[in-house]
């Protein structure tokens, strides 16, 4: 595992090398990762790693922190989308449910989920519906009186509209209570196994290694560690480090950048 | 009471048209958070070319360009300033100003002395019901704005235009993140608001105003205090605003001969006087979520 092929076959989505600052401070430094078509692929990290930063370069609303692609390629299957329009992201299929959840609070949830997809068939919608009934039952309520978890589903079944056959989701348990959190994790398996793959972005390691096939590990804006997310979990370092598990052993895992400093 | 009477319509009317001005305005605002100071002279050029082309094209015919040029300078307007510049908020507002004193100064250029009509079909018509006496014009102002007003808030509430326009004016970066191209969204806003302006410049200059000319605009400057008291991002509060504006315009006037130790030209300065008093209040306007001095 020491150089992964660039890009595997069936790859929905890829990132090479990725580099990104927010005016003159790095963010992100030759990241690179990928999303096999129909894996779940989880990206794990400390607070202020670059999970987020990561989420916004793919979806190409870095402009609207101040921040940019510095060099790189990030592409969805033959389509590239490094520095693409945000609109011709969505239209390529890779669609993200953001950190925060950024409902539209002063609409409806129906109006909400309108956005995400304008010219979605009946049976998209109707999809959405049956991943979250609360959603149908609510669609005339006021978004912003959906409780956390609801605001989590509304954000997104209103991904899920523009049919993503990638799906990023940032954070989507944050803040969450645990049964709510194990429900969002459940559907994200759902929607998964119907066909859309996930990058999913989480500071809840151990859910995420749990739902996940692959894993990425950011550490300062850089791929500390990767591997099978089963094997990940297995590892000393990663459970003494993410998973609040505190026990001296050797690392078995092998990692490609950083983790000598981390025996510092 | 029917001097009353027959002010309070000619307020509601002044208003609607006021209201259709401040829609623009607050559209804009919505869309861009730009606050247009170039407004007013879009509202003049659409009037100027309905007056000019009237005569060949008929009046709706000529209305209908004037529409169009309006609605094309302002998407000219988006596309230089904001699209192309990239620059803040703030200095596309300033930007704003500039662009509207080019505008004035070249329409004032042609227009010189003239008073020019835009040939509206209702000229210095009546209609007397009941003793009370209202001109043509300011019942097909009424009804005008209120069709148009009517379509602009199904659209607003129905159409993807709409539901993209407040998806937006609540959060830019999410929409965008949805597939909502801004560009477009921001672009359409300017086009709506010319529009909007260039229909009210017919009923700005109509009877019983003698016409366009080049102190149009200052008659339509009046919808600045209407979109602002009402709170710039707020369509509820342009209509409120507008009517509020309207009204308090012609009743003041109508009555400053038994107000006249407050000073002549009331009813031009009482939108003002209104705004503020408003704005002491409320600083973010009747129905706004910004203050005014954040923008
Ligand atoms: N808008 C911004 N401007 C400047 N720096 C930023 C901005 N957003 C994030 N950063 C910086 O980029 C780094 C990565 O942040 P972020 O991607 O939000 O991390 P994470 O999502 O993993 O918590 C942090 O050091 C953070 O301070
Ligand atoms: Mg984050």
């Amino acid at each position: 595992m020491v150089n992964p092929p660039a890009v595997r076959d069936g790859t929905a989505l890829s990132v090479r090398d990725l580099t990104v600052s927010y005016r003159a401070v790095r963010a992100l430094h030759g990241v690179s990762l990928q999303v096999p078509r129909g894996e779940i692929v989880a990206v794990l990290g400390a607070n202020g790693a670059g999970k987020t930063t990561l989420m916004r370069a793919i979806s190409g609303v870095l402009r609207f922190h101040g921040g940019s692609v510095g060099s790189g390629q990030i592409s969805c299957g033959e389509t590239t989308l490094t520095k693409a329009a945000p609109h011709r992201i969505v239209a390529s299929g890779v669609v993200q449910a953001p950190e925060g959840r950024r409902i539209f609070g002063r609409m409806s949830v129906e109006e909400n989920l309108r956005v995400g997809g304008f010219h979605a068939p009946a049976e998209v919608r109707k999809r959405v519906f049956d991943l979250f009934p609360i959603l149908g039952e609510r669609r005339a309520q006021r978004a912003s009186l959906l409780s956390g978890g609801e605001q989590q589903m509304l954000a997104m079944g209103r991904a899920l509209m523009a049919q993503p056959k990638v799906l990023l989701l940032d954070e989507p348990t944050l803040g969450l209570a645990p049964k709510m959190a194990e429900h969002i994790a459940n559907t994200v398996t759902e929607i998964n196994r119907q066909g859309t793959s996930v990058l999913l972005v989480e500071q809840n390691a151990a859910l995420a290694l749990r739902l996940s096939n692959y894993a990425y590990v950011l550490d300062v804006g850089e791929v500390a560690l990767e591997g099978a997310s089963a094997e990940l979990a297995a590892s000393d370092e990663v459970r003494r480090r993410y998973l609040g598990v505190s026990e001296d052993a050797t690392p078995v895992l092998a990692a490609r950048r950083g983790i000598t400093k981390w025996k510092g | 009471m029917t001097r009353f009477i027959e002010l309070l319509i000619n307020g509601l009317s002044l208003g609607s048209v006021y209201a259709l001005i401040a829609l623009g305005f607050v559209v804009i605002f919505r869309a861009t958070e730009v606050v247009n100071f170039a407004h007013a002279s879009l509202l003049l050029l659409g009037g100027y070319v309905t007056a000019v082309l009237h005569a060949d094209l008929g009046f709706v015919g000529a209305l209908a360009v004037g529409v169009l040029a309006a609605a094309a300078v302002g998407a000219l307007i988006e596309l230089v300033l904001l699209r192309r510049a990239k620059a803040p908020r703030q200095v596309v507002a300033i930007a704003t100003i500039g662009i509207d004193i080019v505008l004035m100064a070249e329409l004032s250029r042609r227009l010189g002395t003239q008073v020019l009509s835009l040939g509206d079909p209702w000229r210095e018509k009546v209609v007397t019901i009941g003793g009370i006496t209202v001109a043509q014009t300011r019942i097909a102002a009424l009804v005008v704005a209120a069709i148009l007003i009517g379509l602009f808030l199904l659209a607003f509430k129905y159409t993807s235009w709409g539901v993209s326009m407040r998806a937006v004016a609540e959060d830019s970066e999410t929409s965008a993140l949805m597939g909502i191209r801004l560009g477009r969204i921001s672009m359409s806003a300017w086009a709506v608001a010319g529009a909007l302006a260039a229909v009210a410049a017919v009923f700005i200059t109509a009877f019983p105003t003698p016409g366009l000319d080049r102190t149009s605009s200052i008659a339509a400057l009046k919808a600045f205090p209407a979109a602002i008291l009402g709170g710039l991002d707020s369509v509820t509060g342009a209509l409120v605003g507008g009517l509020l504006i309207g009204v308090t315009e012609a009743l003041v006037g109508g009555y400053q001969n038994d107000l006249t130790f407050l000073g002549r030209g009331l009813g031009d300065v009482a939108p003002y006087v209104v705004m503020i008093a408003i704005l002491l209040v409320r600083p973010s306007g009747l129905f706004g979520t910004r203050e005014v001095s954040r923008v």
